[in-house]
């Protein structure tokens, strides 16, 4: 106790000190006073540049697609009308949206199955190193180039590429040969069908799955397991009745990726596919070489509303809780 | 006289919910003083409003004669020990204890010095390179004690200090903070849910209650004579009687608070009642008694004699014992 | 308890499926070496160092790169002073509107890249603003706010409000505890969540074709490639090199945050 002597020992007048002098103490008295000018400080930079670039962008497009263009002349003619969204429903443009909306659904439904593994098997069993090398090996392929994992694809998928050998490899080039003769599927080769648009779509998109579905699955609880063995339940039913229902709100999290990223992809399907077109290569034709704005912008809303519908549907599933 | 601590009609409303609700209060200079009350009473806010985090939305403050309630808690001379203790974690235990130090521009050399002294203070010579993370709990009490007393505040404000250790840390630490407080003469003002704590610890207490101050004194007169049901029932195990009881034995229609250890079985008694159950405490023996349907404990000390379940027996107690509430 | 050991059946699915995401990109470090360079011919007929000398000396991957470089950082920059503001007044207060500022920030990442791209576009031409690598900037600096809000709003989180309130008490001003609490405790956080927003910007393709005029960032070059392949030795090479400099960033953001938040999961 020898610095008790020292501590304590001030005058009565010193219980409230002087005020700081300078631009400095008066800028931090007055953000104390006005905790709520600090806050509108704060958030001008940030609500101001999203407000105005992206939502104002945002809006500039929606208004557009009420625009419509001139046959004649190519002008866009600046007056309301619905006449633009009247062409979406035209047989050629009805097409693409099923096709996209297709794919995404197909994507979304296969990534579902590829991810549960992964994500169960990393939530349940890994531990310490390999939940850490789990988490990585999911990260790793989310973060890394997307165009290079396109063109990964195109080499694989390529006519001349490691696929077609690996089946010659084991004789079984004419499986493949019989899936390209399908009609729809197929193609003249694997980089050329919907079937290599799909593969692409679900590599591309899978981690996007994984996690949140993983972190669903991480906060069933192991005790619910071994409760439901407890009572007799063979693992199939445990998984069908307890963690099935318990990973739904994941399962819709990661569809809304899945989902909503399919839609919107221009370039997979530019790169590997056929030349029948997705949405999103039907908006940039329309914006770019064609110049029809106003088309190329209703056709931007079909995702929007689609993905506002599913989105209506997610969350009355759960699923903004493990987002 | 000039007081540490000085409330005057404070109110605190966060929208309709009242937190603290026109409370006078005075602290005395060099006084262990103790808020007690059940969660969601006022008295955090209250030790809030002397920090300086909360500004009270009515009356006055003042903190050794000048006034308060406008200025900022790093304008104020009082240091809190927070509940969670707040460490930062990024710096290690010395340049925790240091960091008010730093803050007023201390020299290093200067600041590690105090630091090491408050520290030595506290009995936590040597810990200094350690990281908050690296300390058990109540180490790290003794951290954020020696952080807050090393800036000598004239006030010290202790924010349920001791809820998160064991029973026996506790004991001892509420000893040392005792020691601590006489040595210092600093004004130390706690926060607790513990009746046992604050009486045991502070010179007075305050109680609360739904935002107000219920009974202001020392824990001989909180524990003595509560002057409302509420004080009776929240400061230890009081029996409450109700008004047709206490018109009985005293002659007034009031409620009245009764000790347990007042009550006498046997001889002139007033009252009949019936031993509901036996419970052995160790150096006495609590008896549950039925008085025409009302429970009244009774505490007996070992080495008397003592009646069995289901006998009926009398009971009195001294009138000076019984203590009749405020009505209302 | 969870030592329970894991089904076969299900170790084998999850390793497929390890594998199936990582031997891609396993074969792009192969591809770079090929002597190959008219088609994707597997197996490669033989193995050359040559390619990695032919890109070095091509100056247009050098102007891709750097404009890639210069837009990555300038991106990054804004999106660290946009996003760190964003997280702490969201993080540090309730207010009317809170709940519309978080959605606000995601909405850029979370509606398809194409809508934003298509969005910036019109947005550039109906204001008649030129394209120039500022316009790319500009897009990428949007939708990088959120990675770095992510990244932030975690850690702001654990620099709970009794860690401020205890540094007022020992007389700092907000400014002194921004300085000497806030700033020390979301610095990593800060740092890993721009080096995310670094990579994603580096490798952004979609919205930079709409933003994008006669400027050619990395991607965007490769992107040509990839539709029209005049160059396929040239091109494997600087898959593998994107490969690797994204790499690095992600590593490094993932050990400077492994303990307690997660890295941005979410964040692309």
């Amino acid at each position: 106790m020898s610095a008790v002597g020292t501590i304590g020992a001030a005058g009565p007048s010193d219980a409230i000190l002087p005020k700081r002098g300078g631009w400095r103490g008066r800028l931090a008295d007055l953000l104390w006073r006005r905790p709520g000018l600090l806050l509108l400080l704060m958030l001008m930079p940030p609500v101001l540049w999203l407000a105005v670039v992206y939502l104002g962008s945002l809006l500039a497009l929606l208004l557009q697609s009420f625009f419509s263009i001139d046959e004649f002349s190519g002008l866009i003619d600046r007056s309301f009308t619905l006449k633009t969204y009247g062409e979406l429903l035209r047989p050629a443009n009805l097409d693409i949206i099923v096709r996209t909306v297709t794919m995404a659904a197909l994507v979304t439904l296969a990534a579902a199955v590829v991810a549960f593994p992964i994500a169960y098997f990393a939530a349940r069993y890994a531990r310490g190193k390999w939940k850490a090398l789990f988490y990585l090996g999911v990260m790793l392929p989310l973060w890394s180039s997307y165009l290079v994992k396109v063109y990964a694809w195109k080499l694989i998928l390529a006519k001349e590429g490691i696929l077609t050998w690996l089946l010659q490899k084991l004789h079984l080039a004419w499986l493949l040969d019989g899936w390209l003769a399908l009609p729809v599927v197929g193609g003249s080769s694997l980089s050329l069908s919907a079937t290599g648009t799909f593969v692409v779509f679900l590599y591309v998109w899978l981690p996007f799955m994984i996690l949140p579905l993983q972190a669903s699955l991480e906060r069933v609880p192991a005790n619910l397991l071994e409760a439901s063995a407890d009572l007799g339940a063979t693992p199939q039913q445990t998984f069908r009745n307890v963690v099935f229902p318990l990973a739904l709100p994941g399962l819709a999290a990661g569809s809304i990726f899945t989902f909503s990223l399919t839609l919107g992809d221009y370039i997979i399907p530019q790169i590997i596919g056929t030349s029948r077109l997705f949405i999103g290569q039907a908006v940039y034709a329309h914006q770019g070489t064609a110049g029809n704005i106003p088309l190329a912008a209703a056709f931007t809303v079909v995702p929007i509303v689609v993905m506002g519908l599913y989105l209506w549907g997610a969350r009355r599933m759960g699923a903004f809780d493990a987002l | 006289m000039t007081f540490a601590v000085s409330f005057q009609k404070v109110s605190r409303h966060f929208g309709a919910v009242r937190a603290v609700d026109g409370v006078d209060l005075d602290i005395r200079p060099g006084e262990f003083f103790a808020m007690l009350g059940p969660s969601g009473s006022g008295k955090t806010t209250c030790l809030r409003l002397i920090a300086g985090f909360e500004r009270p939305t009515a009356g006055h403050i003042e903190i050794f004669g000048a006034r308060a309630e406008a200025i900022p808690p790093y304008r104020r001379n009082v240091n809190t020990v927070f509940q969670d203790y707040a460490l930062f974690p990024h710096l290690n235990v010395v340049d925790n204890v240091a960091y008010g130090l730093m803050i007023k521009g201390v020299p290093k050399a200067a600041r590690r010095r105090e630091a090491g002294a408050a520290l030595e203070m506290v009995k936590m010579p040597g810990y200094g390179d350690r990281r908050p993370g690296q300390l058990s709990g109540g180490q790290r009490q003794r951290v954020a004690l020696a952080r807050a007393l090393v800036n000598r505040p004239r006030v010290l404000l202790l924010d349920e200090p001791l809820g998160a250790l064991d029973l026996k840390l506790r004991e001892n630490m509420q000893e040392e903070l005792k020691t601590l407080q006489k040595s210092l003469g600093i004004t130390f003002v706690f926060v607790t849910h513990d009746q046992g704590e604050a009486l045991s610890m502070a010179d007075r207490v305050a109680v609360f209650n739904d935002g107000r101050l219920m009974q202001l004194g020392t824990p001989q007169e909180i524990y003595g004579s509560p002057n409302s049901r509420f004080v009776a029932d929240f400061v230890g195990s009081s029996n409450v009687l109700p008004p047709v009881l206490v018109e009985r034995c005293a002659g007034q229609r009031r409620w009245a608070s009764l000790r347990p250890e007042a009550v006498k079985i046997g001889a002139p008694g007033r009252l009949s009642a019936t031993v509901v159950s036996r419970a052995y405490l160790g150096g006495a023996t609590r008896l549950g008694l039925d008085v025409e349907g009302q429970r009244i404990n009774a505490l007996v000390p070992a080495g008397e004699a003592l009646p069995a379940e289901g006998e009926t027996v009398r009971l009195g107690f001294a009138d000076e014992d019984l203590h009749l509430m405020e009505p209302g | 308890m969870r030592s329970d050991t894991s089904p076969p059946g299900l170790r084998i699915a999850a390793a497929a499926g390890l594998a199936f995401l990582h031997l891609p990109i396993l074969l792009i470090f192969v591809y770079a070496f090929t002597t190959e360079d008219k088609s994707y011919q597997w197996p490669p007929p033989g193995l050359t160092l040559d390619w990695l000398a032919v890109t070095w000396n091509r100056p247009d991957v050098w102007a891709a790169l750097s404009l890639s470089l210069e837009v990555a950082a300038v991106s990054t920059a804004i999106a660290l002073v946009l996003g760190t503001l964003c997280a702490a007044s969201v993080s540090g207060s309730r207010f009317f509107g809170r709940e519309t500022i978080s959605l606000l920030v995601i909405l850029p990442i979370a509606l398809p890249g194409i809508i934003t791209g298509i969005a910036l576009r019109s947005a550039f031409s109906l204001a008649e603003i030129p394209f120039s690598q500022w316009t790319i900037i500009l897009g990428h600096a949007t939708f990088c706010v959120v990675v770095v809000y992510n990244n932030a709003i975690a850690r702001f989180r654990r620099v709970s409000g009794s860690l401020l309130e205890a540094s007022y008490d020992l007389g700092a001003d907000g400014l002194q505890t921004f300085r000497h609490v806030i700033l020390p405790n979301i610095g990593t956080a800060l740092v890993a969540g721009g080096m995310l927003a670094f990579a994603l910007s580096f490798d952004e393709v979609i919205v930079t074709t709409f933003t994008a005029g006669q400027q050619q960032t990395l991607p965007i070059w490769m992107l040509e490639e990839l539709v029209r392949p005049r160059q396929r030795p040239v091109t494997n090479v600087v898959a593998m090199v994107v490969v690797l400099v994204t790499l690095l960033p992600i590593l490094a953001a993932y050990y400077l945050t492994r303990d307690g938040d997660q890295v941005a999961g979410s964040g692309k």
